[in-house]
């Protein structure tokens, strides 16, 4: 499977040609190249999962085939970087769902960026980073995969402040790349320790769990807990910041002031999930050696779940409600991960992980694309200027609604058997932890009804222009994923993707399914109640819960307490004192220095005056000094 | 001093004599070099120190190599060397002050700064 390459080669081209020539060629040529490039990969792509999926397996599993792993940086026979491409079922998975995302994304943002500035631009950032996503994911090792990460992470900055004339933006991608970059650093120390035990970065050898590689660092112990926990559990801050799991979710809310075509693909279906990715390739080693990190990470994803659904339900930004359900939806995977075993049965929620992932991406990115069409034909996020859209903007009203089903878990549209593999494995792992879900699925079902009765029904609101249904370019894209979105579901996933390669028939356990069908009906019908029509219900729920309606509505302030933490603590304390020593210390000393010599040098410039004859003089009386000592002396 | 005189007059003259001539025109050719500011000044003064040199070339071969004639041969390359470079100096001074307006060593820093 040679030609995999090609599919990472051909966006770095693009990128490439498209950021040279800038603004020299037409935007038309520009997207088209863009889109032209996109249409090829996501088919290659597409061809790579059908001929690997068909491949005989061996031993009842799927072969980890690495058709590229070539030496890159070598520092010592131990120490040395490779770049290749591993094909595995995940990564495999990844593929389909990035290239399908982009391409879709691709073709959209002919529309909705048409006209816009630097048009160009926006094709070379999209290139460059679908580039870097896809060489995060066929990542062979743990090195590659971080400088990958990395390279996402620039890219989503780079589009985040797309708009740069435009302070917030600015400010957006700042907070996400350094918010990200701060996760990283945990990251980046797991990955030093991990493989300053075991001598390598290959994930082959890694995620093989060979209990040679790993007694080194199982048997070392730091404050109560093995290297390898440490270890594990910093590489897990790197994706928890790149999945925005809390405490480190402060950037994606923010990350909206990008192109919402940006919005769709990076910041809700293909980065941000690189969190889970991380988690699920690294998932061996979790659940074999360290299941106390592996349960960390359940509690995390559910709180962050829990904490961003409530959020969701009170703000009004459409954008801002999609990140917070995106946060959430996260929460769901990590959950997943979390309470997964290893094989078989046990696997489930591995299973289920990677099922959520992918119809997530679906589903999440048609919403988006779907406000993207809505914004461009109201020209504002806010909820309460929408409103009866419905009658304007059929084709989006209706994919939009089938996401939102597919999203609440709504049979048959695929969020509800993927939905639905994950309570379940939660409620094996835990019933607490599986009420606690159901909730939050219910939740969902709540805050994505409130949007789209917010959008498409509701009191109409009085607009400059009458809005219409976007274009073509905008509205294939939508049907595309909505159908993608009604029939994902059926793809037994369990066939394709589980923790130990094997085939693995999904089972549906009915009390789980039809319990959190039932409640999730009845959140939509109480959403219903609330906002398909104006009514005085929710501002009397606000005053009545103002607490916590305020607080949440402040995201808890989670923004506040980073400001409060950064400005007031680290500012006046840390930096403050580091800046005084720069400026008076350091600074001082060379400025000393250099005003030293220029003081001396002020002093001796006399000496070379140009006058020959003083020089005659000098040089006479030296003659005599020294004539003088080898006669007396 | 009597005896000296008396060896002037009888048409011998000792060598310190002649060295002493010298040391007065070199040392005179040194202070006008250092004090003075016109180039030709300096140029003479630079021709006083190079007849010291020569009359010591002469003195030397005649006290201490009589008969040979190697001493004189030098001094009349010393004069020769002597004219030529004055008549350089001469010709860059010339131009110096077509150009300046002035010989006066003091002004001309047209280079400097």
């Amino acid at each position: 499977m040679q030609y995999t390459l090609l599919i990472l080669i051909l966006p770095l081209l693009s990128f490439i040609i498209l950021g040279l020539v800038d603004s020299k060629w037409s935007p038309k040529v520009a997207g088209t190249i863009g889109t032209v490039v996109l249409g090829i990969i996501t088919a290659l792509s597409y061809y790579a999962a059908w001929e690997y999926f068909s491949m005989p397996r061996v031993a009842g599993a799927y072969e980890k085939l690495i058709p590229y792993n070539i030496e890159w940086l070598r520092f010592t026979d131990l120490l040395h970087i490779n770049l290749g491409i591993l094909l595995d079922p995940i990564s495999i998975m990844m593929l389909v769902v990035i290239t399908t995302v982009s391409f879709m994304v691709n073709i959209y943002s002919l529309g909705y960026m048409a006209n816009e500035k630097g048009f160009e631009r926006y094709y070379s950032f999209l290139s460059l980073f679908t580039f870097s996503m896809l060489g995060l994911v066929v990542a062979t090792n743990i090195f590659q995969m971080y400088i990958f990460w990395e390279l996402v992470g620039v890219s989503s900055y780079l589009l985040i402040g797309f708009y740069y004339t435009k302070p917030t933006a600015v400010a957006a991608a700042k907070k996400a790349f350094i918010v990200t970059r701060f996760a990283d650093l945990g990251f980046l120390i797991g990955i030093l320790v991990l493989s300053f035990y075991t001598k390598t970065f290959d994930f082959g050898i890694l995620t093989s769990c060979n209990p040679a590689v790993f007694t080194g660092i199982v048997g070392t112990t730091f404050m109560g807990f093995s290297v390898l926990s440490w270890a594990m559990a910093l590489i897990f801050i790197g994706g928890a910041g790149k999945s925005a799991m809390f405490p480190l979710q402060i950037w994606l809310p923010d990350a909206m002031e990008g192109p919402t075509p940006v919005s769709a693909l990076i910041h809700a279906a293909t980065m941000v999930v690189a969190g889970v990715f991380l988690v699920a390739r690294l998932f061996p080693i979790y659940v074999t050696y360290t299941p106390e990190v592996l349960h960390g990470i359940a509690y995390v994803g559910a709180f962050t779940s829990l904490f961003a659904a409530v959020i969701a339900c009170v703000q009004t930004d459409i954008k801002r409600v999609l990140a917070f359900s995106t946060i959430s939806q996260i929460g769901f995977m990590m959950v997943a991960l979390g309470v997964s075993g290893n094989g078989g049965t046990e696997g489930t929620g591995y299973m289920a992980s990677m099922f959520h992932l992918f119809t997530h991406a679906m589903f999440k990115s048609l919403l988006f694309l779907g406000a993207g069409s809505v914004i461009h034909a109201v020209h504002s996020n806010e909820m309460n200027h929408m409103g009866g859209l419905r009658k304007y903007m059929p084709v989006t009203n209706w994919t939009f609604l089938i996401a939102c089903l597919a999203i609440s878990g709504i049979p048959p549209f695929s969020g509800f058997f993927s939905k639905d593999e994950i309570l379940s494995a939660c409620y094996e792992f835990s019933p607490f932890m599986g009420v606690t879900m159901t909730l939050i699925a219910c939740l969902t079902a709540f805050y994505m009804f409130r949007l789209y009765y917010s959008i498409f029904w509701g009191k109409e609101h009085k607009h400059e222009h009458t809005p219409k249904e976007s274009h073509f370019a905008m509205a294939f894209p939508l049907v595309f994923l909505a159908t993608v979105t009604v029939f994902a579901g059926w793809i037994p996933f369990g066939h394709f993707v589980t923790s130990d390669l094997k085939n693995y028939d999904i089972h549906m356990d009915l009390s789980v399914a039809s319990i959190s069908v039932i409640l999730g009906v009845c959140s939509i019908a109480l959403a219903t109640i609330l906002y398909r029509k104006e009514t005085t219900v929710p501002k009397k729920l606000a005053t009545t819960f103002s607490g916590l309606y305020i607080a949440a509505s402040h995201r808890f302030y989670i923004d506040e307490a980073y400001l409060f933490i950064t400005k007031k603590i680290i500012f006046n304390n840390v930096s403050k004192p580091l800046a005084w020593f720069d400026r008076h210390i350091v600074d001082g000393t060379m400025n000393g220095m250099a005003a030293t010599t220029q003081w001396v040098s002020l002093k001796i410039k006399g000496f070379q005056s140009g006058q020959v004859q003083q020089y005659a003089y000098v040089f006479l009386l030296g003659t005599l000094v020294i004539t003088l000592l080898v006669l007396f002396i | 001093m009597g005896d000296l005189l008396t060896n002037f007059l009888s048409g011998h003259v000792p060598i310190e004599a002649y060295l002493g001539l010298s040391i007065i025109m070199f040392f005179s050719g040194i202070y006008g070099f250092l004090t003075r500011k016109s180039l030709l000044m300096i140029l003479i003064s630079i021709e006083l120190m190079l007849n010291a040199a020569d009359i010591n070339f002469v003195v030397f071969n005649r006290y201490l190599y009589p008969g040979h004639l190697e001493g004189f041969y030098f001094t009349l390359f010393g004069i020769a060397i002597a004219a030529c470079e004055t008549a350089v100096a001469i010709a860059i001074i010339i131009n110096i002050y077509r150009n300046m307006s002035s010989v006066e060593v003091g002004n001309l820093d047209e280079m400097k700064n």
